[in-house]
């Protein structure tokens, strides 16, 4: 369905894809798995026809760039954070889409009910928290019934229950028989929606393996999920990097991978370079793995 | 909630929508949140003020009334919509494309089944339309009012500087959106369009002033050089249309129409469709190989 070849795509003479090559089968779900900068939403913008490239890709047959329109019908696409006219209602915008999706019949009604916004239709997009919009950015993306959905960090700006919420509704999704391209660098997500994870590191994708494998051989870890204010994220990532730890920068905080001995060290090094950490989560990948071989079996 | 329908064939081309279609939904966008929004009814309330007081103060002048009061009524009209028509079309155009760039929607917009081509189309259509409403509004008004205070006014007046002074709005409009396909900003790209207004109603009079004193330029290039700004097209081809000479422009005025005469018409309205063609497919020709984020 998604057919990947050679993609390189350079920002000056840096290369942000490097030779990418991934095929994706009809129904396939594919992780783009990485940290900040790694590549992820480059290659993701590429597939969409936003970035011009070097190479080949095809969805459903259609050339991303140059049947960049028969392409981008075939995708829904849900983007971090929905960008849309704020004072827009949430009915109009889905009526817009439709039209734009070239969809003669307007369900917004059904639409909305898909996601669990069929009492928000009224609603002004403003009005809508962040995990609201992201679902609405799903009904949007789900608009037509495309066989193909791409996600880039959909759950990196929200909180742990908007999460969790959300990544129910996808793994509900992901049983429908379309094929998903997403990326991400939280493990339950990967281990809950994933069938396939590629590795992707200063923009070459360095593996791709079953997702029950790729979680095992993270080993007893895990990754601690800080929630820092903005101002403090850059300062926080210097003074871990000085502890010895390898934190990335995400959409609420800082991700900083921790063995399962070490688990508290990390508030030690923040407390000492007065940063104040306003929420955690834990995420074990010993649970991830679990998650991720119990879908496997119920697969099969 | 309800089950997601299992699907996983690919849909066919031909269920894409049209260029037709997609310009038309996207200048129904543009059009309505232009109206929505306040620039258009600041703009509009402005331009209906300084409409009938330009008016009024200008006919007073004759004692209110006959053809000849309404000349002067025209001409400090045409001065009117030469200073704030540009302004309004230009920062219009410039913010259009910047600033949905600049907020993540452009990119949006194109993850959709939709061409750069269209999007630009689609604003440009959005744009133009609700300029053409604010103008029809603004000069309307001043005509019904003047029409009412015993003015007399020539309709044919009325509607060639109407229609000039749209076909100015497209040509700016046009301008904008090139500036705002090249700026990174929505800030930059409305800074660029005051500078270029400054310079095309200012700026480019004094530098022809100054070049033909200077230079000793000869009256056919100052008349060719005129062309080249919209602006005094505009105002040659309105003073043309209403008062049928150009005397008052002075020997430029004169040499256009001893050497033209009837072709002026036809020489006007092709630097308009320039202007305002050329900027718009520039537009579209760099949104389509710049990147949209």
């Amino acid at each position: 369905m998604i057919t990947i070849q050679n993609v390189t795509m350079k920002f000056g003479r840096t290369a942000a894809v490097a030779d990418a090559s991934l095929d994706l089968a009809a129904g396939d779900s594919l992780a783009l798995w990485g940290t900040n900068g790694a590549g992820k939403t480059t290659l993701i913008r590429c597939v969409l026809g936003l970035l011009r490239y070097q190479g080949t890709i095809t969805i459903a047959g259609y050339d991303a760039w140059r049947d960049g329109k028969a392409a981008r019908l075939q995708v829904g696409y849900v983007p971090q954070e929905l960008s849309f006219y704020d004072d827009l209602g949430v009915g109009e915008a889905i009526a817009y889409f439709s039209r734009l999706k070239g969809l003669s019949r307007v369900g917004v009604a059904e639409a909305l009910d898909n996601v669990g916004l069929a009492d928000h239709a009224r609603k002004r997009v403003r009005e809508l928290s962040g995990g609201m919009k992201q679902r609405l950015a799903l009904a949007i993306a789900l608009l037509g019934d495309p066989p193909v959905l791409v996600l880039d960090e959909v759950t990196a700006s929200l909180d742990a229950v908007g999460r969790e919420e959300f990544v129910a509704l996808l793994e509900r999704l992901s049983g429908s028989g379309r094929t998903m391209l997403f990326a991400s660098h939280r493990i339950e997500e990967v281990a809950a929606l994933a069938r396939r994870v590629a590795v992707i590191e200063k923009g070459r994708i360095t593996g791709v393996e079953p997702c029950s494998q790729f979680v095992a051989k993270l080993g007893r870890g895990a990754v601690l999920h800080l929630h820092l204010a903005p101002r403090v994220r850059e300062r926080a990532l210097a003074s871990l990097r000085q502890g010895g730890f390898a934190p990335s920068l995400n959409g609420v905080g800082v991700l900083v991978p921790v063995t399962p001995e070490q688990k508290a060290a990390p508030f030690r090094v923040l407390a000492e370079a007065r940063i104040q950490v306003d929420d955690f989560e834990l995420v074990s990948f010993a649970h991830a793995a679990v998650m991720a071989a119990n879908r496997e079996e119920a697969r099969s | 909630m309800s089950a997601f329908a299992v699907l996983s064939r690919p849909l066919a081309a031909s269920n894409a929508p049209s260029l037709l279609s997609n310009v038309g939904v996207i200048a129904r966008r543009e059009l309505r949140d232009a109206i929505r929004s306040r620039w258009f009814l600041l703009y509009t309330l402005a331009f209906v003020v300084l409409g009938l007081a330009v008016s009024f103060v200008s006919a007073a002048g004759t004692g209110g009334t006959g053809l000849s009061g309404f000349g002067r009524t025209t001409a400090g009209l045409i001065n009117l919509v030469l200073l704030v028509v540009p302004l309004m079309a230009l920062t219009a155009g410039a913010a259009s494309i910047a600033s949905d760039r600049e907020r993540g929607m452009l990119a949006y917009l194109l993850a959709q089944p939709v061409t750069r081509a269209e999007v630009v189309l689609g604003k440009y259509l959005g744009l133009a339309l609700s300029l053409f409403a604010s103008l029809s509004l603004g000069l309307g008004t001043c005509a019904v009012i003047l029409a009412w205070k015993g003015v007399r006014t020539s309709p044919s007046s009325i509607v060639w500087l109407a229609g000039l002074s749209m076909l100015l709005a497209l040509g700016m409009l046009s301008l904008g959106f090139l500036i705002s396909v090249l700026a990174r900003k929505a800030s930059v790209a409305v800074g660029t369009a005051i500078f270029v207004w400054l310079s095309l109603v200012f700026v480019s009079d004094l530098a022809l002033m100054a070049g033909a004193v200077a230079l000793r330029l000869r009256i056919e290039r100052l008349f060719a050089l005129s062309c080249a700004n919209p602006l005094q097209v505009f105002k040659m081809w309105s003073l043309h249309a209403v008062d049928a000479s150009l005397d008052v422009l002075g020997p430029a005025g004169l040499y256009a129409t001893e050497e033209y005469g009837r072709w002026l018409h036809a020489i006007f309205a092709g630097c308009m469709i320039v202007w305002i063609v050329v900027p718009l497919a520039a537009a579209a020709l760099v949104l389509s190989r710049r990147s949209p984020l």
